[in-house]
C-alpha cells in the first residue's frame, strides 16, 4: 500500500502516489476510513461479525456472477441449469454451493451483528442512523434472499415463492390486482421467475451495495461502539487522539482477518461435508422441479424467514380475512426500526445494566430461536400455541421496553474502557 | 442587476419547478410499473379450457390446470351430497356470504348442477394445494371440529379443512371457502373453465 506513504516521499511509487491524490483523494480515504479511523482498543468476539458480513455479500457476489454465466432464467430451462452447474460446470458444485451456503452464512452473520447492537446498545443514539441503515440492509437482504430463492425451479422454490407472495393478496380491495402485478401473469410462471432473476441480480445487489456504504459511512462518522458502551471521543489525547483507541489498520485489519479464518473453516465445513445442512440450507422438496399442481407435504421457508413465518402463522383469520397474521408479521420487522428510541436506559451496555434488561433479552433471543423452530415445524401442537406465546413476548419485549428499562437498576460506567 | 434577491420569487420558481418534475417523474414511472402487468401473451395463454367429463365415475376426481392453478370437478354421489346439509353448524361460512364464487355457485352445494362441483384447488389460506380426503372418518382427521370426520379436502401445509363443496371449517386458518372459478357447461359432457354459465351460446 504505497499510496498511504508519506506525500513527502521519494521513489516512482510515491510520485506515482502524488499524482494520483491530486486527481483522486486516495491516500485522504485510506487514512480516513483505514490508517487513521480510531477504533475503540476494547473490541471483543461479537465485532467480528461485521467484516464477515462485508466478507460473505463480497463472496455472493463474485459466485453470483460466475453463476449467471451458467445459468437460465426461464421455468423450461431453470432447473435443468442448475442441475447442469452441478454436474457438467468444471468446479460448478463449489461455485453454487458456495452461493447457497453463504445465503444462509449471511444471515447467521447478521442475526449475530445485530445481536451485537442490543448487547452493547451500539443501536442508541448517537447511532440511531447507523442501526436504520442496517434495518435496511437486513431488509434489502430479506427480499434479495426471497427472490434467489425461487431462481432454481424446484418445487420448494415454486411453493415458497407462491406462499410468500399470497401474502400481498390478503390486502383488502388492492389484494388480487397487487399480487397479479407481482407475478405479472395469473399464476407463479416463467415470467415471474425472470423478473425475480432481474431483481436479484442487478436490482437488490445494487440497493445492498449502496446501503452497506451508506451504513459505513455512518459508522465512520459516528465512531464504532465498544462493549463498554462510552464514548471514546471524550477522553482524547494532546494529539487530538481518542486515548483508548486504535488505528482499524493494522490493528483491526489484522484482528479481523483472524475471525475470518475462523469463520472461513467452519463455512468450509459446511460447504465441503453438509452443504444442504439437513434440509436447513437447501430443502428436500426444491431437488424435484415446479410442479404448479403438487404442494410439498410441508411448505416451510428457509430457516432465516422461519420466526417470521411463526408470527404469521400464530395469528388466527378474523373478520374474514388473513391480513392480520401478514400485518403482525411487517410490523414485528418495523418495530426494529424505532429500537434506539424504545430504550430508556441511562447505560448502553450490557455489563452496566440492571437484571430486567439482561433477562429480557436472554428471553428475546431464545423465543426468537423457539420462533424459527416453530416454523420450521407443521401448524400443529404445540408449535401453534408456543407460536402465539413467542409472538407475544417478541411483541413485549419491544413495546415494554421503554417502561421496563426505566425502572431497571444499572450500575455506573467506567470513563474509560475495560478490556 | 445590482438588485437585492427576491426570495419569495426564488422560493415559488423552485416549488413550481420541482412539481413540475415530480410530475414529470410520476409520468415516466407509469411504462415501467405498468410493465410488470401481465403481457398480451400471458393474457392470451389465460384463457378459458375445456374438460371432458363424460367418462368421469361418481366419486371421483378429474384435475385440470388453469392458468396455472389446479382445477378440481369432482362427481359427487347422492350420499356425498346429503353429508353436505349436516356439517352446516361447523362451517366458517356455510352460506358462502363472504367466500367467492360466481352467483350460480352460491348455493349449499356451490354448484350449477350438484352432482359435479367445480372449484380451485387452492387453499384460501395460502395458495397451497389441498389434498382429497374423500373418505368419512379418516382417523387423521377426525379430531377435527365436527367430531367425525365427513369427508372433504385437508390442506396439509397448515392444516385447513373443507367439507365436500369447499366450504371451510371453523377454527382453521383459512378464511373463506374454496374459490369457485366461472365455469360452463357447454353439453354434450364438456365443461368450460374460465367462461361464466349464460355467457356460451
Amino acid at each position: 500500500m504505497a499510496e498511504h506513504a508519506a506525500p513527502a516521499g521519494t521513489g516512482r511509487l510515491a510520485a506515482l502516489g502524488a499524482w494520483i491524490d491530486a486527481r483522486f483523494p486516495i491516500s485522504a480515504l485510506w487514512k480516513e476510513h483505514m490508517s487513521e479511523y480510531m477504533a475503540p482498543r476494547n473490541f471483543n468476539v461479537w465485532y467480528y461479525f461485521g467484516s464477515i458480513a462485508l466478507f460473505v455479500l463480497a463472496l455472493q457476489i463474485v459466485t453470483g456472477i460466475f453463476l449467471t454465466m451458467s445459468y437460465k432464467p426461464s421455468a423450461a430451462d431453470a432447473f435443468s441449469s442448475v442441475e447442469y452447474i452441478m454436474r457438467d460446470v468444471e468446479w460448478g458444485w463449489l461455485i453454487r454451493y458456495l452461493h447457497s451456503t453463504g445465503a444462509s452464512a449471511f444471515f447467521i452473520v447478521v442475526y449475530l451483528h445485530m445481536f451485537r447492537a442490543l448487547l452493547y446498545g451500539s443501536h442508541r443514539s448517537p447511532r440511531e442512523l447507523l442501526w436504520i441503515f442496517g434495518v435496511l440492509i437486513y431488509l434489502a437482504l430479506m427480499a434479495e434472499a426471497f427472490f434467489g430463492y425461487l431462481l432454481p425451479w424446484g418445487n420448494m422454490s415454486y411453493w415458497g415463492a407462491q406462499v410468500i407472495v399470497s401474502l400481498f393478496g390478503s390486502f383488502p380491495l388492492i389484494g388480487d390486482a397487487l399480487v397479479e402485478w407481482i407475478r405479472g401473469d395469473y399464476f407463479i410462471s416463467d415470467i415471474t421467475l425472470n423478473r425475480f432473476f432481474a431483481l436479484h441480480v442487478v436490482a437488490l445487489p445494487l440497493v445492498l451495495i449502496f446501503l452497506v456504504v451508506a451504513h459505513l459511512l455512518a459508522l465512520h462518522e459516528v465512531g464504532s461502539n465498544n462493549p463498554d458502551g462510552i464514548e471514546i471521543k471524550k477522553n482524547k489525547g494532546p494529539d487530538g487522539r481518542p486515548l483508548d483507541a486504535v488505528a482499524m489498520h493494522p490493528y483491526y485489519t489484522v484482528k479481523d482477518i483472524f475471525g475470518l479464518g475462523v469463520f472461513m473453516v467452519l463455512f468450509a465445513a459446511v460447504v465441503f461435508f453438509a452443504p444442504e445442512l439437513g434440509g436447513l440450507f437447501l430443502e428436500a422438496p426444491n431437488f424435484e422441479p415446479a410442479n404448479p399442481l403438487l404442494t410439498p407435504e410441508h411448505i416451510a421457508p428457509v430457516w432465516y424467514f422461519t420466526p417470521y413465518y411463526a408470527m404469521l402463522r400464530a395469528v388466527p383469520a378474523f373478520a374474514g380475512t388473513q391480513v392480520w397474521g401478514v400485518l403482525v408479521m411487517f410490523a414485528a420487522i418495523l418495530l426494529l426500526f424505532f429500537l434506539p428510541w424504545l430504550d430508556r436506559a441511562p447505560v448502553k451496555s450490557i455489563r452496566y445494566r440492571g437484571p430486567v434488561y439482561k433477562v429480557a433479552l436472554m428471553l428475546f433471543a431464545a423465543t426468537f430461536i423457539l420462533l424459527g423452530y416453530c416454523g420450521l415445524k407443521p401448524a400443529v401442537e404445540p408449535f401453534k400455541t408456543l407460536s402465539v406465546i413467542g409472538t407475544a413476548y417478541y411483541f413485549i419485549f419491544f413495546l415494554a421496553m421503554p417502561w421496563y428499562t426505566r425502572i431497571d437498576s444499572h450500575k455506573p460506567e467506567p470513563t474509560r474502557v475495560t478490556m | 442587476m445590482g438588485e437585492a434577491i427576491d426570495r419569495g420569487r426564488r422560493q415559488l420558481l423552485t416549488a413550481a419547478t420541482t412539481l413540475t418534475g415530480a410530475v414529470g417523474v410520476a409520468f415516466a414511472a407509469v411504462p415501467f410499473l405498468a410493465s410488470w402487468k401481465p403481457s398480451a401473451r400471458a393474457k392470451a395463454l389465460g384463457a378459458p379450457v375445456e374438460i371432458d367429463i363424460s367418462k368421469l365415475e361418481p366419486g371421483a376426481m378429474l384435475k385440470i390446470e388453469w392458468r396455472g392453478k389446479p382445477v378440481w370437478v369432482v362427481r359427487r354421489t347422492p350420499e356425498m351430497i346429503g353429508r353436505l346439509a349436516s356439517v352446516a353448524g361447523f362451517l366458517a361460512d356455510p352460506a358462502s356470504e363472504r367466500s367467492r364464487q360466481p352467483a350460480y355457485a352460491k348455493n349449499e352445494a356451490r354448484a350449477v348442477n350438484p352432482e359435479y362441483f367445480v372449484v380451485l384447488g387452492v387453499c384460501t389460506h395460502l395458495g397451497c394445494a389441498p389434498m382429497s380426503r374423500f373418505e368419512p372418518g379418516d382417523a387423521e382427521l377426525t379430531t377435527s371440529s365436527p367430531g367425525d370426520w365427513p369427508g372433504g379436502f385437508y390442506c396439509p401445509c397448515h392444516g385447513s379443512k373443507f367439507d365436500l363443496a369447499g366450504r371451510v371449517f371453523r377454527g382453521v386458518p383459512a378464511p373463506t371457502n374454496l374459490e369457485v372459478p366461472p365455469y360452463a357447461f357447454t353439453g354434450a359432457g364438456h365443461i368450460l373453465i374460465g367462461l361464466d354459465q349464460g355467457s356460451v351460446a
